[in-house]
């Protein structure tokens, strides 16, 4: 691991263990907590798009199996949470498999549609034959760990910013691995990597099932912190916001994937004061940043902050 | 210091203390209601003229001198149709701007995602969904209450209707999404305690652009009516389809229905189609001595006024769930507990647009099927079936 | 299940007035009109796609564009049929070509991923402005013919659906003989396949792709003023006209617009056919598991050769 790596979890940590102690209202932990949730789905989709180099619309399927897997599980078959979790985790895993292997052999728009049609399958199963259809269900159990039930926001903002602190760590570590070299190697020339001897496709479809128990895990998370699940949180529309995020953010850096789902989580939440025009100005603002931070945030960020570091470092 | 200047003291004093007086009065604490309505996304169908409601009506009140002298804001928050934008607007309004109550949010899956918030944050909660589990069972439902008519209800007043008419056997097409499947489940679960069977069960997408198959499916079965369940362009496409395909079987749609804009939209197609609708469409035609017949007369009269255009059964939810919250605070003052006391326990005979509400320990809607007139279109109008 | 031991609902069987046939070919119907929609998105997709490669996802909101300003012009202004589609076309026309030169242009050297998620960010804001011009109500104005719908052995199909399909088909044919025959056309599929080597030939790039943006806006807006008679028209329907056309395009290839109305009417047919032999709950469904399945055994569409695919970057 790189010294500015270590450097940026610690500022992680520091940052999510103060943020509660300067804001303790509820609603900011809230806005916190879903900036959890999505940041952890978009490292995953950071990884796959921004080093394996594939494309994925069908995160929400992902995300969905995670929700609906560990609330029936926890709820019905009496599991606990924990283990109702992995069982998500477990059954994305598969689910990526079977989209993966065939899907892997086709590129650009086609695999955008490939796994487009995944998430809009995983949607309409779970609306049709989902526990509670198009409405959903409710008093899905909260998160216990060894018998201590967490309930309050603080504990799961907590709990979820661990969860991406430990998620981030072993994302790092992964791409500065053997893996993660080729990895970009594959990027850069899939001919060359073949060439070499790589088993391109089986590192492919690593990461394709990494992305999903991400995405999983966060699902998981979302259903037992909200205890109420439908459908519509799994939608297309989910698939495209967490796309949306690691662009923002920045592709070609994984912290990106965290500073777009922040940003993107925040943004309508600063928005409400437009009222009903919030749509357009998000737009707006959307377009813009696309267009003026081509490179993403992260590239901006860093440049900012090496012009803060400069003369600190002239002085010694 | 002379007598004329202490006397001009004393007056001066004695103008200052009733000016202040008086000042106080008009700053006295305005009382905060939060309001969650989908105003954008697809349920905004509902949240628009919920919101329009809201805003009339905090004028009006103020207009009128606020709750015992007290101005009323009533904080909107767009909820976007999404339950996770509803959980945060709810902690918002909850946490920044400390409301006495919420009303709203337009949707049963956006209401239900806020029934733990509002048991942990002890404060009431007045839905303008329809879906049964908000408010059941009641014992995990302490702090939430809704306006709009069950589900069920609609259903008994359309079967208790068809009975009449000789109908035993009915084709049912629902819209897949929240509203149209709660429908769907309550026909199902009803049909047997009228005779009725269900010979066909078709459902379509929301943004689907012909139905033509699935009641052709319908007319195939032999069903001798037709039951369509959803809100938005798919009930007047549906009412089209039906109308082209020379169905011969009567029409039937949910509640959802009444709102003119759909006679307007399906033409002549819409002759003939009969639903059960809440009596705020059809007030012209109540007898006088309706008890809900001025308050139904002055609001849509009030709303069509200030946004030409009708409020239909929707925005009356959000009237009935805000207008039941004034009535309570006005008796109660501004405590969560012995408002929602209230609530549940005070409101019983009380004329809303969407019925005469009896709420009690054991029920928090308080209304039945007798909130439902039978409607059929004809000559482009509404007309009651008796 | 209930008083009279009927069974609970039959499988489809049909009484004695209703003949097999009669119902299959109301389902075709349904479903070549449900198709023809998809088609022309399909379209529209190809035009941009053959000139730059890029997915303009803001395809959807052009059809509506259609539907909703020819409601403005013909039913709200009153003005005369021909006239309200001239204007509706010249509006979507200037649209198309606004989104171009704004957003599309100032990037030099774009990624194309970033260009599509410009497209996205681009629909939203189209919708944003649409929600405020025409509120969330849906409009719907007269069939451009009058009268009863036409019955084929029984079964109805609608004079608009004729329509629907009629133009079309008349686009599909104006499309070909314009790639085909002009140059204009043959200059705007060369910038797709290698804008360099287009560039040293003399062909205006940036003019080509700016055309094609403006009349794919065209060719989604006269989708939309002939479907809404049928479907109605709201603010908000463009993202699923969109992923409908989107997956009409790549079931038959991207850039053979053969292939979009294949896709399309295949699409359309399938979610019929299920609704109404097998779940119409699942039907959505059962249509992307098979393009699935074309994608995963013919991964380049069902009129595009691998060789073909190959040429493009993406």
């Amino acid at each position: 691991m790189k010294k500015e790596d270590v450097l940026s979890l610690l500022v992680l940590v520091l940052l999510f263990v103060l943020f509660p102690l300067l804001s303790n209202s509820s609603y900011t932990l809230t806005i916190g907590i879903f900036a959890g949730i999505n940041s952890l789905v978009a490292i995953g989709l950071c990884i796959l798009m921004g080093y394996a180099g594939q494309v994925s619309l069908g995160q929400a399927g992902f995300y969905g199996i995670g929700a609906y897997v560990s609330s029936i599980l926890s709820l019905h078959a009496g599991l606990p949470v924990i283990l109702s979790a992995v069982c998500g985790m477990i059954v994305a895993a598969f689910a990526a498999v079977i989209l993966a292997v065939p899907a892997l052999r086709l590129k650009g728009h086609y695999l955008a549609v490939a796994t487009l049609g995944f998430g809009e399958i995983i949607y309409i199963i779970l609306n049709e034959w989902g526990p509670g259809g198009p409405s959903g269900f409710g008093d899905i159990p909260h998160v216990s760990v060894l018998g201590y039930t967490l309930v309050s926001t603080e504990e799961y903002f907590y709990l979820i910013w661990v969860l991406v602190t430990a998620v981030m760590f072993f994302s790092i570590n992964l791409i500065k691995s053997r893996t993660g070299r080729a990895l970009r190697a594959i990027h850069d020339s899939e001919l060359a990597c073949n060439a070499m001897g790589l088993n391109v496709t089986a590192i492919k479809i690593k990461v394709f099932i990494l992305s999903a128990v991400y995405a999983s895990l966060a699902g998981s998370l979302y259903a037992h912190y909200v205890t109420f699940i439908s459908p519509s949180s799994f939608s297309l529309f989910y698939s495209i916001l967490v796309l949306m995020m690691v662009i923002v953010g920045g592709i070609t850096n994984l912290w990106g994937a965290i500073i777009g789902a922040v940003v993107i989580t925040v943004l309508p939440e600063l928005l409400r004061k437009f009222e009903e025009l919030d749509v357009l100005v998000y737009g707006l603002i959307l377009t813009l940043t696309l267009m003026f931070f081509r490179k993403g945030l992260v590239p901006l960020i860093a440049e900012k902050l090496k012009k803060f570091r400069g003369p600190a470092v002239a002085e010694h | 210091m002379n007598k004329v200047t202490e006397k001009l003291l004393v007056v001066l004093l004695a103008v200052l203390t009733v000016v202040l007086l008086i000042g106080n009065v008009h700053a006295k604490e305005p009382y905060k209601i939060g309001a969650l309505f989908a105003v954008t996304g697809p349920a905004s169908f509902l949240g628009e003229p919920e919101k329009n409601t809201a805003l009339m009506l905090e004028e009006q009140i103020n207009k009128a001198g606020g709750i015992n002298g007290h101005p009323v804001k009533i904080i909107i928050e767009d909820t976007k149709s999404d339950e996770t934008q509803a959980v945060l607007s709810a902690k918002k309004l909850l946490e920044n701007d400390k409301v006495l109550a919420i009303v709203g949010p337009s949707t049963t899956g956006e209401s239900m995602a806020l029934v733990p918030i509002m048991n942990n944050a002890k404060t009431p909660l007045l839905s303008c969904a329809a879906g049964a589990p908000i408010t059941q069972p009641v014992s995990e439902r302490y702090w939430i209450f809704k306006t709009p008519q069950y589900d069920t209800s609609a259903v008994e007043a359309i079967y208790e209707y068809m009975k009449k008419q000789g109908i035993s056997k009915v084709g049912i097409i629902t819209i897949s999404t929240g509203f149209g499947d709660a429908g769907r489940k309550a026909l199902q679960e009803i049909a047997p305690k009228y005779g009725i069977t269900i010979l066909a069960d078709e459902k379509y997408g929301p943004k689907d652009s012909d139905m033509t198959t699935q009641l052709t499916k319908i007319k195939a079965s032999g069903a001798q009516a037709v039951i369509n369940w959803s809100v938005g362009p798919g009930q007047v496409i549906v009412t089209k389809n039906w109308h082209a395909l020379r169905m011969d079987i009567p029409l039937y749609q949910s509640h959802g229905w009444g709102s003119k804009k759909n006679i307007e939209l399906a033409g002549k197609a819409a002759e003939g189609v009969i639903a059960p609708l809440g009596r705020l469409v059809v007030w012209e035609k109540l007898p006088d001595k309706h008890p809900q017949k001025a308050l139904l007369k002055k609001y849509t009269q009030d709303y069509e006024a200030r946004y030409k255009s009708e409020p239909g059964t929707f925005g009356g939810h959000a009237y009935d769930s805000i207008m039941m919250l004034v009535d309570a605070i006005k008796k109660v003052g501004p405590n969560k507990k012995k408002i929602r006391d209230y609530i549940e326990t005070k409101i019983k005979n009380w004329p809303g647009t969407g019925g005469v509400f009896n709420m009690s320990k054991s029920d928090h809607c308080g209304l039945d099927k007798n909130a439902f007139e039978m409607v059929v279109v004809k000559d482009g109008d509404w007309s009651l079936l008796k | 299940m209930n008083d009279w031991g009927d069974d609970s609902i039959p499988p489809i069987l049909f009484r004695e007035y209703h003949n097999l046939l009669t119902v299959f070919l109301q389902f075709l119907f349904s479903g070549l009109t449900v198709g023809a929609v998809y088609a022309l998105v399909g379209i529209g997709f190809n035009i941009t796609y053959n000139a730059t490669s890029i997915i303009n996802l803001a395809q959807g909101e052009f059809v509506v564009i259609g539907g909703l300003m020819m409601w403005f012009f013909y039913i709200s202004l009153k003005l005369p049929f021909f006239v309200s589609v001239a204007l509706t076309i010249f509006t979507a026309g200037v649209v198309g070509l606004l989104m171009e030169r704004l957003t599309i242009k100032p990037l030099k050297n774009p990624d194309l991923l970033l260009m599509i998620m410009i497209t996205i960010a681009v629909s939203i804001v189209l919708r944003g402005i649409l929600m405020f011009s025409f509120g969330k109500e849906p409009y719907v104005y007269p069939a451009f013919t009058e009268g009863e719908p036409l019955n084929i052995s029984g079964a109805i199909i609608q004079q608009q659906a004729l329509w629907v399909v009629g133009i079309t088909g008349f686009c599909i044919v104006l499309l070909f003989l314009f790639f085909k025959k002009t140059m204009m056309g043959k200059a705007m599929l060369a910038c797709a396949v290698n804008p360099t080597a287009a560039k040293l030939v003399g062909i205006n790039v940036s003019q080509m792709v700016m055309l094609s943006f403006i009349l794919s806006a065209i060719v989604g807006a006269i989708g939309g003023m002939a479907i809404t008679p049928i479907s109605l028209m709201e603010y908000d329907k463009g993202p699923m006209l969109a992923v409908k056309g989107f997956c009409a395009a790549i079931m038959g290839g991207l850039g053979s617009n053969r292939g979009a109305v294949l896709g399309g009417f295949i699409i359309g047919v399938l979610e019929s056919m299920t609704a109404g032999y097998l779940h119409s709950g699942s039907k959505d469904a059962v249509a992307l598991v098979i393009l699935l399945m074309i994608l995963f055994f013919k991964p380049s569409g069902l009129f595009v050769s691998k060789t073909m695919l190959q040429l493009r970057k993406f």
